[in-house]
């Protein structure tokens, strides 16, 4: 089984790769750009029965994949 | 005084606080990462350096460790425990102070030397801060910007937990004098038990004129004086 | 003998290995029959310029490589070695990675700092500073202007100008990315950055140069050598898998690649891993505390290949491999891309047999994958095996030490003859000399570098007493900067005398090199040993990094040519020897070749901490003083050849450079070494790029206190006992052997005095005070507010930048 990790920085704090990015893109020339938003993307792969993986993983991004104060997460398991 | 300065793989600056400690006449010992005690410590730093090549966040893997185990317990019997830089990033990740450090709002690292404010002097890593001087200690860092949510801000700031801040020449908070875009120019805080204690910019690196600044020197004097008073407070 | 080869080997199979025909006859000669495909490829990375010096060799054996302190001398190992009293010793070495950072800026940067600091370690000492020389091509619109100086008008030059932004943009690109990449890499593995040089010229478009410095610090008794000495004993591989990293900085063979060429290609970028390499470095050092290693080699460029085949060249043992035994991080992997593979942060261990045991315990202690793959032998061949088949087999010692020399033809490049004829005649004096001096120093090659060196963690270790931004930087060695002498690192002091002052200085003034290959060889020792000097210190020792084009076009070997030749003469001159260095050629794109460039990296000793001097001006009131000639009057140029002011204000880059008089400049450092020893100095700072004015400005404005905190001192400045043919040459002209010095005015006496029976000029030229520069000559007084000249030096670069 594959956990895919998404992780984002949390609305609230500020993302100044995000915001390096979005400068550029402007200065590229494309429009309509509302906001951009730099997380981080991780696969584990990982066997085992599906609820119990489901768990384990849910328990890594809280725990260490990511950091709650600054960090938001999500995950589907494929 | 007897500090316990821990090493990480890739700890880089814990040469430099055994180096300051040995200047200030103490003694401290290094403590591996895979050790699960402290033995006889009256203190701890947790040092700077770039713990675990600061791979997914910085300090996240390092709170993990064995020793930071043993470092919970001690700050949990009321122990003193600093942070310095990579050491703020790893007391944070671990749950032993509030907020997080992120990355300077430059995207760039920054090494300079920066002015600090003291805000209090009731923590034993600023007792001995002179009122109304500033703080002239080198920063070295590329995620030191300091951030909190408001609530903790709030409470941060009316249980008088932020230390120091960074501030211009003048003692002025103003925003170019953050070298890291840090929330209110946060550059230290203390728990509420004002037990444990960190900051970004490196005391280790400013305790002999010769390096330009001996202000560091400040911080560490304060942490063995509150150690002192516990002493006499115990045998009184 | 029957060898396995995966690939046939074929005619066009060895051109494309940039090996001449004669050169492979050469090698069938010395195996006696035909390579397989891994053996050409071996020979091909050992026999490349990189490895053999082929093309330079003849000319690096004038260099000067004695010395008393020398400990490991030029050639001999990774790094030579130095001593500096009291049982200690230093290690340096200069290496660049042009190519790699030009193809992969930010990695190819940092793994240039890696490869130098394993050089370093490598022999047993432990890495404490980092140094660099950068050159890139112009981040500003002022210089973009100078390749269309000579365009049409009209849409020929809009396109022109066009281009020159497109470029500009690039530049700005690989300058970005090279910072960070060294920022990175440093300050991660917690090295402090502590000195170097940037230089921005339209002749490093598309070709940037990353020279990278690294000093350690050992006992005498730790000095490591790379040789596998002792048959039988095992041969251990340390660090990250091999992959197929810079196989195609290597000898990259296009055919018979086609399936697995793309993921050859995406493979080819080196990925630096900074994390890894301090911990196989404090494991390395561990290591080597033990007593059970017995050689040592770090795997740099051509990984295995040279490091199994120089380890047992140098002992003049063989050497045997089993490559299944080597960690792979790639499915499939050849033996030739084995051992051509250039994957960071690995080591070759040979270890003493029977203490197998202790160097397992150090790995594991530090986490490292490691692995036994090897033997020492006494047949003298480089064996190499996989799955017990042998690939490989080959004269240790032919391969590492034999290989072809050549001598290049040499021709002195056509532009000379212009450059000899021009004269000052075309060139009106300054108009004003007011916006000429804001220009320069808002110039980014003169504009203070903060937005680089703020970048590289510059404090770390606690021992940096100057730091980037004075003449030259000053590092403390003290008993933490030593290796352990035993496994568990503790902190006792063992050695009080231990507390040293070294001074490092990187330099090369590669116009002048261009306009005088010869002159500007020797200018460019002698302002490294200047800068020394300014800071109170003696030379000890020199690493170069030579940067020219390709050595086949009898022009660039001219350059080169003498180039050495000045650098050999100014550094006996001096009294420093070279103790090894880097040559990188082929610099050159499309546009053309680079400006020669032999990068200078000095390296003093002070003996006593209050020596120590800086740059910049300390008190209101003191006494300004000239060391030195204010001009030479013997240059019809006066000083104006080849200078910044021609190239910035006048956009020409040209005329005979400034003489570099190697007695005078000689009498000029003891001189102001003597007075800084007699504590009469407060302030040194060397003339070069902008002469006596910018020097001036840059003693007013260069003290920064803390961020966004400077300390301007002014100057008041007369001149007009010096009735000067030329406002402009009087200024900016670069008459080299100058210093500005400032000192208590109740010392002006006693300076005066003994420096006439120093034997070396010395003037009064005003003293310091007040917020503004005032220069006054013969024919006006010019004034420049410091706050305005503050934010032109120092923010230029990061406007350029924005």
């Amino acid at each position: 089984m594959k956990a895919k990790i998404v992780i984002t920085p949390k609305k609230a704090v500020l993302d100044p790769q995000g915001k390096a990015v979005q400068n550029a893109l402007e200065h590229m020339g494309y429009g309509g750009i509302q906001a951009v938003h730099v997380g981080k993307y991780m696969e584990i792969e990982i066997d085992g029965e599906r609820e119990s993986v489901r768990k384990q993983i849910d328990e890594a991004c809280h725990k260490l994949l990511s950091n709650p104060v600054i960090e938001d997460y999500h995950f589907q398991l494929e | 005084m007897n500090f316990a300065v821990l090493q990480f793989p890739a700890s880089n600056c814990d040469q430099d606080a055994v180096h300051a400690i040995r200047v200030l006449g103490h003694k401290s010992r290094y403590v591996w990462h895979k050790e699960k005690s402290l033995s006889d410590a009256d203190a701890v730093i947790v040092p700077g350096g770039f713990s675990y090549g600061d791979y997914l966040r910085c300090g996240a893997i390092a709170r993990f460790s064995p020793v930071m185990q043993a470092v919970q317990q001690f700050a949990a019997n009321g122990g003193l425990v600093l942070g310095i830089c990579n050491g703020f990033q790893i007391l944070c990740e671990a749950g032993l102070l509030p907020g997080a450090l992120i990355r300077n709002r430059s995207l760039q690292f920054r090494c300079e030397l920066v002015y600090l404010k003291t805000l209090t002097t009731d923590s034993p890593f600023s007792n001995l801060a002179p009122p109304g001087e500033l703080l002239r200690i080198p920063v070295a860092h590329g995620e030191g910007c300091y951030f909190a949510d408001e609530a903790t801000l709030a409470k941060l700031k009316a249980k008088r937990q932020i230390l120091w801040l960074y501030c211009n020449d003048r003692g002025e908070a103003t925003q170019s004098a953050a070298p890291n875009g840090s929330l209110w120019n946060i550059a230290g805080i203390c728990n509420e038990r004002r037990n444990v204690g960190a900051l970004m910019p490196h005391p280790e690196r400013a305790c002999e004129t010769l390096l330009g600044s001996a202000d560091g020197r400040l911080i560490f004097e304060s942490m063995v004086r509150a150690l002192e008073m516990r002493t006499e407070a115990q045998a009184a | 003998m029957n060898l396995t080869s995966e690939t046939k080997v074929t005619p066009e199979l060895v051109r494309d290995h940039n090996l001449t025909p004669e050169e492979y006859e050469r090698i069938r000669q010395i195996l006696g029959r035909e390579p397989t495909y891994t053996e050409l490829g071996i020979f091909s990375v050992m026999w490349s310029e990189h490895c053999s010096y082929k093309n330079t060799k003849p000319l690096l054996k004038g260099f000067p490589t004695q010395s008393p302190r020398i400990l490991v001398g030029a050639g001999e190992e990774n790094a030579g070695i130095m001593d500096i009293g009291d049982g200690l010793a230093i290690a340096f070495k200069i290496e660049s990675h042009n190519h790699p950072s030009a193809v992969e800026p930010f990695q190819g940067a940092a793994t240039g700092v890696g490869g130098i600091i394993r050089d370093i370690f490598t022999m047993g000492a432990r890495p404490v500073c980092a140094v660099n020389s950068l050159r890139f091509g112009p981040i500003v619109e002022e210089e973009v202007s100078l390749h269309t100086a000579a365009a049409p008008r009209g849409k020929g030059a809009e396109a022109a100008m066009a281009n020159g932004r497109l470029q500009m943009a690039n530049n700005k690109r690989l300058f970005a990315g090279v910072v960070a990449g060294i920022a990175h890499y440093g300050n991660c593995f917690g090295i402090p950055t502590i000195a170097g040089e940037v230089y921005f010229d339209e002749s490093y478009e598309g070709n940037p140069l990353v020279n990278a410095f690294c000093l350690g610090v050992l006992r005498h008794e730790q000095i490591a050598r790379g040789a596998a000495k002792g048959t039988g004993n095992p041969v251990f591989y340390v660090g990250p898998a091999t992959g197929r990293d810079g196989l195609a900085g290597a000898a990259f063979a296009s055919q018979d690649l086609t399936e697995e060429s793309a993921e050859i290609q995406r493979g080819a970028v080196q990925v630096a891993d900074p994390f890894m390499e301090k911990l196989v470095c404090e494991a390395c050092l561990e290591l080597l505390a033990t007593g059970a290693v017995a050689g040592m080699q770090d795997m740099g460029a051509a990984g295995l290949t040279c490091s199994t085949c120089e380890t047992a060249a140098r002992a003049g043992t063989g050497i045997e491999i089993e490559l299944s035994q080597v960690p792979q991080r790639a499915p499939n992997m050849t033996p030739y891309e084995i051992m051509l593979s250039e994957s960071q942060e690995r080591m070759l261990i040979i270890v003493r047999r029977g203490r197998e045991d202790e160097v397992k315990r150090v790995f594991e202690k530090w986490d490292l994958p490691w692995a036994q793959i090897g033997v020492v032998t006494d047949t003298g061949r480089m064996v190499v095996k996989n799955h017990g088949q042998v690939v490989a087999d080959i004269p240790a010692r032919k391969l590492a030490d034999e290989a072809p020399i050549y001598q290049r033809e040499s021709r002195p490049p056509s532009y000379l003859q212009e450059v000899r004829g021009f004269s000052l005649d075309s060139l009106p004096d300054t108009a004003d000399p007011v916006p000429d001096l804001k220009a320069l120093l808002a110039w980014p090659s003169i504009a203070s570098k903060n937005w680089v060196y703020r970048q590289y963690d510059h404090t770390v270790r606690a021992n940096s007493v100057v730091g980037p931004g004075s003449d030259a930087a000053v590092l403390r060695i003290k008993e933490d900067s030593l290796p352990p002498v035993d496994e568990n690192p503790k902190s006792e002091i063992r050695n009080p005398k231990s507390e040293k002052f070294i001074a490092l200085s990187v330099d090369c003034n590669a116009a002048y090199v261009y306009l005088d290959p010869c002159e500007g060889g020797k200018i460019a020792v002698a302002e490294a040993a200047r800068n020394l000097a300014c800071t109170g210190a003696t030379p000890l020792g020199i690493t170069d990094n030579l940067n020219f084009g390709n050595p086949h076009n009898p022009e660039i070997f001219y350059q080169l040519r003498r180039a050495v030749d000045g650098l050999a003469e100014a550094c006996r001159a001096f009294e420093v020897p070279v103790t090894g260095g880097n040559v990188s050629l082929y610099n050159q794109s499309p546009a053309g070749p680079i400006d020669p460039t032999p990068t200078v990296a000095m390296v003093g000793l002070i003996e006593r901490p209050e020596h120590i001097t800086t740059q910049w001006f300390k008190d209101e009131g003191d006494a300004i003083f000239l060391l030195g000639d204010l001009i030479d009057l013997k240059d019809p140029l006066f000083g104006l050849g080849g200078s910044a002011y021609l190239r910035r204000i006048h956009r020409l880059k040209t005329g005979l450079p400034p003489r570099c008089e190697l007695n005078s400049e000689k009498r000029l450092h003891d001189a102001l070494r003597t007075l800084i020893r007699a504590g009469l100095i407060k302030s040194a700072h060397d003339c070069s790029e902008g002469g006596l004015a910018v020097a001036l400005a840059e003693g007013c404005l260069s003290h920064q206190v803390a961020r966004d905190t400077s300390r301007l001192n002014g100057a008041s400045i007369d001149l007009t006992e010096f009735p000067a043919a030329r406002l402009d040459a009087l200024l900016f002209g670069e008459t080299q052997g100058r210093v500005v010095v400032s000192a208590a005015p109740a010392a002006a006496l006693e300076i005066l005095e003994r420096a006439k029976v120093l034997g070396v000029a010395a003037t009064r030229l005003g003293r310091v005070g007040g917020d503004q520069l005032r220069i006054k000559t013969g024919r006006r007084e010019l004034t420049w507010y410091l706050r305005e000249l503050h934010d032109l030096w120092w923010n230029s670069i990061a406007r350029a930048m924005k």
